[in-house]
């Protein structure tokens, strides 16, 4: 388990979407209108979609070439599909902005 | 774990084994410990999706029923690529050719069935077949690559299927069949003769009546005798004349078999212990080789391993469907006449439509039908009932009434058994539709499609799932109404209509008020709400980037592993040396693996790394040709009177000009225009969204024409005098697109929709006109170039790129 200190809550977009690689692992980050941000796995179960490239609804992703749910708390894939995305822990420090990921 | 579990063995990893595992694992979730085992390297594929993939329908990711993660989860041992060599039914221990070694309380043989070879010499030469599973599907699209003349042997379903699909890779092919006529198995004569010429029409050609003889060729394939004397080429032969079940091993270990594995009605083969199912089984002397019934065997079998009550497997009325040549053919049942049988027959050559039904005491027994197979689901399950039809014979072959299914005199739905499967490409069952209604709550067909996947495929038993919606929502499936997606009820006039009414101004605010069912919407409303706010309030609206697609996002195409692609705008297609020098060098530069012309005379840069885009874009210093999104895309032109003998008219000028004026424009849906300047029409105007052909002394607008997947062509709106004139026209006509379609509506399908006439009344006066083209103008004025404004601005332009390595705390 490592954390890493990734950047600043100004990096992302709200409903928007950065990427990040760490060592073979590509990773989402995507900040949530909640103000949450949540990382996953960028990669869809089903053909490896790019999920960093898709449209966030709520606390889902959707990914853009086939239209999959992936739920990014949790990283399960919605209903009828089926699947899991791995998720990693992401700490906002409210009083700098800064993000540190866990991994 | 208090009990043991037993262990459960399948031999076998295709649609019918594993049907019935899934269906055992909802039934009794912790009974058994479960291993499968498969001669084939992949998971559990939907084999009847092969003509699809074949046919350009479907990747092959695409058509895989239940992945790896699938097996996983549900703690299933898996062998691929292993084929069992013997059972020792004594000791209850399987063996595979791979040494690996297991043993189980009860067996299931799921070997599926074996391509039937034809006996002659030279099959097994390179470049014979047979049309069965992926590896199959995998070498047609090799040869393809590399040869051109392709022999399907087999005039019936399959051959039919294989043969569709290799016209589809670009290959001539002959089907060569030893009967009259095709695919007499299923159909009669008359549909049979009907559906030759269709596929003819193709391009498929036929060796009717022909007896093959030997296979030509040294290593390879040359060619097929006859045994006429004759002789065909070929660089490719399939051969689909049938399948056999595969019974090898239950015959080596001492289990029953006739053509096939002989069970009883509970799927028990003559050793206990021991079931088979799917196409290896026989059930009262018949193999099937369609889906349906496996699937229905695989339910009774998954229930008497649960110790779940069952009445056992009575056999299969079935029905067959020609999925993938764009022709509609259906049968089911005793379709051909026998004594004391009755026909009705409707035949219409102008459309090409023909219906028999074959009728014994007042009973359906089988039908026929030809170019409109509507009625087919709901005629099959009349067969199967085998209700009374007497009185409604007419009406039965003239057309059903859509609510006959409802109604209480054709309950037939009602009286149909739950593991009745009604979508045979995803394997639903009647019981699991039901369920989706009654229990889930489903209202519409669109939501019993995303609950269920019935009718997500070929759509053929829609009118089926319409029926049971009926049956079991009632009232409230007939007063659901159909929202733009699943997050609201409304329609996009009742949404267009309360925005304006309420000077509703953002999407959230629109979710908010119009009570969404969802947090935050779906790609499809919000894109949709993102547009018709931007159309409605040009000025005040500030365009939500996170509402719009992928491509509108980051104004590039996707493409399938994650690069885009650069279209740069090249006004009317007229370029110049320094400009093609200079993108030839940002191409060379940045290492574009291609290079090509699109459809719309365009260049298109593809396989760039999303971080490169701004660069390029920055060193272009090109607008964007928006080959990316709903807006106008390209103005296709010919030369024109610039160059051309016969060009009466600037076509380049007014081509540039056209696209000057509407470049950037947010449309419902992609923009097409294109511009000839005779009637020739090189440039093909009459299938854009709007076409402009230059007569002597004026020019012809055309609409609402389309080239894409259903081909339409325009409708002439008017003839003017002037260049103004073409404008004026062409601007009043978009904005009233703009204002009156739905998201995502091309201007074929709203023309379709509205009516050309209602268009001409709206534009008629030249009032109405000034009113739009200054709406347009509006609306135009406010864009700017979006790949210029990316470079200039670091808030958008972060977006592109990675965020850098980061660092360890």
């Amino acid at each position: 388990m490592t954390k890493l200190l990734i950047g600043n809550l100004n990096d992302v977009d709200i409903k928007g979407s950065r990427k990040l690689r760490v060592g073979d692992t590509e990773i989402a980050l995507f900040r949530l209108s909640s103000g949450e941000v949540l990382a996953v796995e960028n990669r869809c179960p089903h053909k490896g979609g790019l999920l960093s490239e898709g449209m966030v609804c709520g606390s889902k992703v959707h990914c853009p070439l086939h239209d999959w749910r992936i739920e990014l708390h949790t990283g399960e894939v919605q209903a009828p599909d089926t699947g899991h995305v791995t998720t990693y822990e992401v700490e906002v420090d409210h009083a700098t902005g800064s993000l540190y990921l866990t991994i | 774990m208090t009990v043991k579990r037993k262990k459960l063995i399948v031999v076998g990893n295709g649609m019918a084994g594993v049907r019935a595992i899934e269906h055992l694992l909802k039934l009794a979730p912790e009974a058994y410990e479960i291993t499968i085992i498969g001669a084939e390297p992949y998971p559990n594929y939907n084999r009847i999706m092969l003509s699809s993939v074949l046919a350009g329908g479907a990747s092959l990711d695409e058509i895989i029923i239940n992945d790896l993660e699938w097996y996983r989860s549900f703690n299933i041992t898996l062998y691929t690529g292993h084929t069992v060599t013997s059972i020792d039914t004594a000791a209850r221990t399987v063996y595979t050719d791979k040494g690996v070694t297991a043993v189980y309380d009860e067996l299931i043989l799921a070997t599926g069935s074996n391509p039937f070879m034809l006996p002659i010499p030279g099959t097994e030469k390179e470049g014979v077949i047979a049309f069965r599973d992926i590896k199959d599907t995998q070498i047609m699209q090799d040869v393809s690559q590399k040869y051109s003349k392709a022999l399907v042997i087999g005039g019936g379903l399959l051959g039919l299927e294989a043969a569709r699909g290799l016209l589809h890779l670009g290959m001539d092919v002959s089907v060569v069949h030893i009967h009259e006529y095709i695919m007499e198995r299923q159909l009669d004569e008359a549909a049979s003769r009907m559906l030759r010429g269709e596929l003819e029409a193709q391009g498929m050609k036929f060796l009717l009546k022909k007896q093959s003889e030997a296979i030509l060729g040294k290593k390879r394939v040359k060619g097929l005798l006859f045994a006429d004397g004759e002789m065909a080429e070929a660089d490719l032969i399939v051969m689909a004349v049938g399948i056999k079940p595969n019974v090898m091993l239950a015959r080596s270990s001492g289990i029953e078999v006739n053509r096939g594995i002989v069970v009883n009605d509970y799927m028990e083969t003559s050793l206990p212990g021991i079931y088979a199912v799917g196409e290896c089984a026989e059930h009262r002397g018949i193999a099937y080789g369609l889906v349906a019934p496996l699937y229905e065997q695989g339910a009774v079998l998954a229930k008497r391993l649960a110790g779940a009550p069952t009445e056992g497997y009575a056999g299969s009325v079935t029905s067959t469907k020609l999925k993938v040549s764009g022709v509609d053919v259906f049968s089911a049942g005793q379709y051909n006449e026998q004594p004391g049988t009755k026909a009705l027959r409707f035949q219409d050559e102008t459309e090409g439509i023909y219906k028999k039904l074959v009728i014994q005491e007042d009973k359906l027994i089988g039908a026929v039908l030809f170019g409109d197979t509507n009625d087919g689901a709901q005629l099959f399950s009349m067969i199967k009932k085998g209700e009374n039809i007497k009185g409604r014979e007419k009406e039965l072959l003239l057309g059903l009434e859509a609510d006959a299914l409802a109604s209480p005199k054709g309950n037939r739905l009602e009286g149909m058994p739950d593991d009745e499967i009604i979508c045979g490409c995803n394997g639903v069952t009647k019981g699991t539709i039901a369920e989706a209604i009654t229990a889930g709550g489903c209202t519409s067909v669109g939501q019993i499609k995303a609950c269920t996947k019935a009718s997500a495929s070929c759509g053929g038993c829609k009118p089926l799932v319409e029926g049971l919606l009926q049956l079991y929502a009632g009232e409230a499936a007939v007063t659901v109404k159909e929202g733009i997606c699943g997050c609201t009820t409304l329609g996009r006039d009742e949404i267009v209509a309360e925005i304006k009414r309420m000077k509703l101004t953002t999407v959230k605010e629109v979710m908010h008020v119009l009570s969404w069912n969802t947090e935050e919407g779906c790609p499809k409303c919000r894109p949709s709400l993102n547009y018709y706010l931007g159309m409605l309030w040009p000025e005040e609206y500030v365009d939500e980037n996170e509402s719009r697609y992928t491509n509108e996002r980051y104004h590039a195409n996707i493409q399938k592993d994650g690069t885009y692609s650069v279209v740069p705008r090249i006004y009317g297609g007229v370029t110049s040396p320094a400009e093609l020098i200079k993108i030839a060098e940002v191409a060379v530069k940045y290492d574009v693996p291609l290079v090509k012309f699109t459809g719309g005379q365009r260049l298109d840069l593809l396989g760039v790394k999303k971080e490169d885009l701004p660069k390029m874009w920055e060193e272009l210093d090109m607008p964007s040709g928006h080959a990316y999104g709903k807006t106008l895309r390209t103005v296709k032109t010919c030369v024109g009177s610039t160059f051309c003998r016969f060009g009466t008219q600037d076509a380049l000028g007014m081509g540039i000009r056209l696209e000057k004026a509407f470049e950037r424009l947010n449309a419902p849906g992609k923009v097409k225009l294109a511009v000839s300047g005779c009637p020739r029409n090189c440039a093909e105007a009459t299938i854009k969204d709007f076409g402009v052909v230059a007569i002597d002394g004026g020019w012809e607008l055309h609409v609402g024409g389309n080239g894409g997947v259903h081909v339409r062509a325009t409708d002439l709106l008017c003839v003017v005098k002037t260049d103004d004139e073409v404008l004026e026209w062409a601007s009043a006509f978009l904005q009233y697109y703009r204002e009156q379609a739905g998201w995502n509506e091309r201007t074929a399908q709203w023309i379709e929709r509205v009516g050309l006439d209602s268009i001409k009344q709206a534009l008629e006066s030249p009032e109405e006109r000034a009113a739009l083209v200054e709406r347009i103008q509006k609306t135009l004025s406010l864009t700017t170039d979006p790949w210029k404004q990316i470079v200039n601005t670091p808030e958008l332009r972060k977006n592109f790129e990675a965020i850098s390595l980061p660092e360890t705390v």
